[in-house]
């Protein structure tokens, strides 16, 4: 099938309910309307209000009911209409699901999928922007993806709804319609917590996920006409972390370069940096460096506020070009 | 006794949001003002009613859809509309948009868009105003959906056990984005509710911008004279789509009969009606008020079109982290 990511989330989940009647679909203007982003349109007609549950507008108990109905035996994906809506549910998935499988000694586990758009640059301001995955990064128990590529939605989503643990699945609002591609038809899995190199060279390492993977990418090709060679790293899992792919790659290029639009302070790109500190150091011939969303409590709404914010593939070019300069 | 001319204020409040916001309708897709909007049109008579009741001083909060309570309240006019050109005039100097107001200088304290944020924060500066002992009512608006918050609950309980000068104001316009009240809510009567928890609470007609004002006048007496909180509920109806300046009554989510028999009740011209037929309003003084209102408005879209961008240093003003912290890493 051609799709771009929304279709793929759509397309999967479609196969996904056809396939497994334990799947229910929950969350605030799923059913009717089929979600915001119209991405589950028309399931409510096709599998019925037990399957496609329109639910109050209430996050806490979106979530905590979920919980209790993997416990049951179900497979719930629950939605959370924006990432920024999530934190009335933050004792249920942190409290509760992330524990689930530990209190029970393995007795039972709590497969859920949460799915939620998140992510800035769409003029969202300072509510309707926002990275999540660090905030639940530190939380043992759960599990964090964030593909950006249709066919890695397709995978991962398949992965996320077999997985038996809980999964918080981040789609990327500015990808949504980025770009679209041929993907298979069947329902495959790829491994949660497997890195992919999106181009592969021999300078620098770029480590990235989401929406700043596809301008990584530019970045990177633009410079391929300097004579640099960077080698993309889309981690599409952002925990498990992927060590393997990121030192492999080191071993190569020995320069590191994180790029992420979520916050600098205590993220993803300072785990990355600390694993390859204490596993790789000899390997680096020059420092770590990380580019990431400035450490300020949220996106403006103003241009100049939006545009520096998010990291232009010019300014991952000039730092690329810098790094390798070192 | 009402005097005339308070009525006619309120007219005039509810003229005023329903110009303003139609203007906003009509140039969004300029594409100028980049921020989600949610108007209230059609549900103006509560924003217009509620707010006569209360003092500049006393505290406001809403959510998403506020230009309604902004205006009611007294927020500056040029201020919002440069809010929503993203401009450094704006009222949160562009840096939240159509739903971050601000008037500290009218009591409007927050607008906040994620939803139920409010109540709990209205509810400890209504606290606050009773620590302090400084006579402040506050009132917090939100809609039927929030009413499905835990937060919802757990505030009103909060304000009843301390008594606190608090009107809660529930609009309900039956719908939470796309999702009908029947959907999202068994049969409850959300006024039963907010009694359950020994809060004086009563349903009120959204379309009367004069019912509205009494009932939100006693509310108001009753909580500045240490009389605790109150709730209050009234039926109304957005005519726009949820968020934006279209019509979506084709999209299937509600009927297009329905729209039409609320829009009949228009609250705007009923109350322009009953001020005709009563002699308190002429079609002179009308036309009058609406050509200064019309002028106002221009006036502040013309400002904000010509006001600046705030700059990008702003990105990094106002933090209470040392700043070493707060360069992107390097
Ligand atoms: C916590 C949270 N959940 C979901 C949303 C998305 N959202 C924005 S407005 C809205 C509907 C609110 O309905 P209601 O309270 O009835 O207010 P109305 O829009 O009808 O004025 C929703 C679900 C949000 N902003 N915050
Ligand atoms: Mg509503």
């Amino acid at each position: 099938m051609n799709v771009n990511n929304v279709e793929a989330v759509r397309a999967t989940l479609h196969d996904a309910l056809t396939r497994d009647e334990r799947i229910v679909i929950l969350g605030e203007d799923v059913g009717a309307r089929g979600n915001v982003f119209l991405i589950t349109k028309d399931f409510l007609q096709e599998f019925g209000p037990q399957r496609i549950v329109d639910t109050p507008l209430s996050e806490s108990a979106i979530i905590g009911v979920a919980v209790g109905m993997a416990m049951d035996g179900l497979r719930p994906i629950a939605e959370i209409q924006f990432a920024d809506f999530i934190f009335p549910a933050f004792n249920q998935i942190v409290g509760e699901a992330a524990k689930t499988r530990y209190r029970s000694n393995g007795d039972y586990t709590c497969p859920l999928v949460i799915r939620t758009p998140y992510g800035g640059g769409v003029r969202g301001a300072l509510s309707h922007s926002i990275s999540i995955e660090a905030l639940f990064y530190h939380v043992p128990g759960l599990k964090i993806v964030a593909p950006a590529f249709p066919a890695d939605v397709r995978g991962l989503l398949n992965a996320a709804i077999a997985d038996p643990d809980p999964i918080l699945f981040l789609e990327h609002k500015k990808t949504y319609r980025l770009a679209r591609t041929d993907i298979a038809d069947e329902a495959y899995t790829i491994p949660i917590g497997q890195a992919d190199i999106k181009r592969s060279g021999t300078d620098l390492t770029v480590v990235s996920y989401g929406y700043f993977v596809h301008l990584a990418l530019e970045a990177a090709a633009k410079l391929s006409s300097e004579d640099i060679s960077v080698e993309v790293i889309d981690l599409r899992s952002i925990r498990p972390m992927d060590k393997t792919t990121i030192l492999q790659s080191l071993s190569k290029t020995h320069r590191l370069l994180i790029i992420h639009e979520d916050h600098a302070f205590g993220g993803i790109g300072a785990e990355i940096a600390a694993m390859v500190a204490s596993e790789a150091l000899f390997e680096l011939d020059a420092p770590i460096r990380r580019l990431c969303g400035p450490d300020v409590p949220a996106m403006g709404y103003a241009h100049a506020l939006e545009d520096a914010y998010m990291i232009s593939s010019e300014q991952m070019a000039t730092a690329m070009r810098e790094m390798v300069q070192f | 006794m009402t005097l005339i001319s308070d009525k006619l204020a309120r007219f005039t409040t509810m003229l005023r949001i329903r110009m303003v916001e139609e203007m906003i309708a009509a140039r969004y897709d300029e594409q100028e003002m980049r921020c989600p909007v949610h108007l209230s049109i059609g549900q103006e008579a509560i924003a217009a009613g509620v707010c006569a009741a209360f003092t500049r001083s006393d505290y406001l909060f809403s959510t998403h859809r506020s230009h309604a309570h902004y205006l009611a309240k007294g927020g500056d006019l040029p201020g919002l509309i440069a809010e929503i050109y993203g401009r450094n005039t704006g009222c949160v100097r562009g840096r939240g948009g159509s739903m971050h107001l601000c008037d500290l200088d009218v009591g409007i304290l927050a607008t906040m868009p994620i939803v139920g944020s409010t109540l709990p924060i209205a509810t400890g500066a209504a606290f606050g105003s009773k620590l302090l002992g400084d006579q402040r009512v506050t009132v917090v608006f939100f809609g039927d959906g929030t009413t499905e918050e835990g937060v919802f609950s757990e505030s009103l309980n909060f304000a009843a056990l301390q008594q606190l000068p608090i009107v809660f104001i529930c609009e309900n316009n039956l719908y939470s984005v796309y999702s009908p009240l029947e959907v999202r809510q068994p049969a409850r009567d959300r006024v039963a509710l907010a009694a359950a928890h020994g809060i004086t609470a009563a349903l009120g007609d959204g379309d009367d911008v004069e019912a509205i004002f009494s009932l939100t006048e006693n509310a108001v007496a009753r909580a500045r004279n240490g009389g605790g909180p109150s709730f209050l509920e009234f039926a109304t109806y957005r005519w726009r789509e949820h968020c934006g300046p279209h019509y979506d009554n084709d999209i299937g989510y509600r009927s297009e009969a329905e729209f039409l028999a609320w829009q009949q009740r228009d609250p705007l011209a009923r109350t322009e009606r009953e001020l005709l037929a009563s002699g308190e309003l002429c079609a002179a003084t009308l036309s009058d008020i609406k050509a200064s209102l019309q002028d106002e408005i221009e006036t502040a879209f013309t400002a904000a079109r010509e006001a600046p961008f705030p700059d990008e240093s702003t990105l990094f003003t106002d933090l209470f982290v040392p700043t070493e912290l707060c360069v992107q890493a390097a």
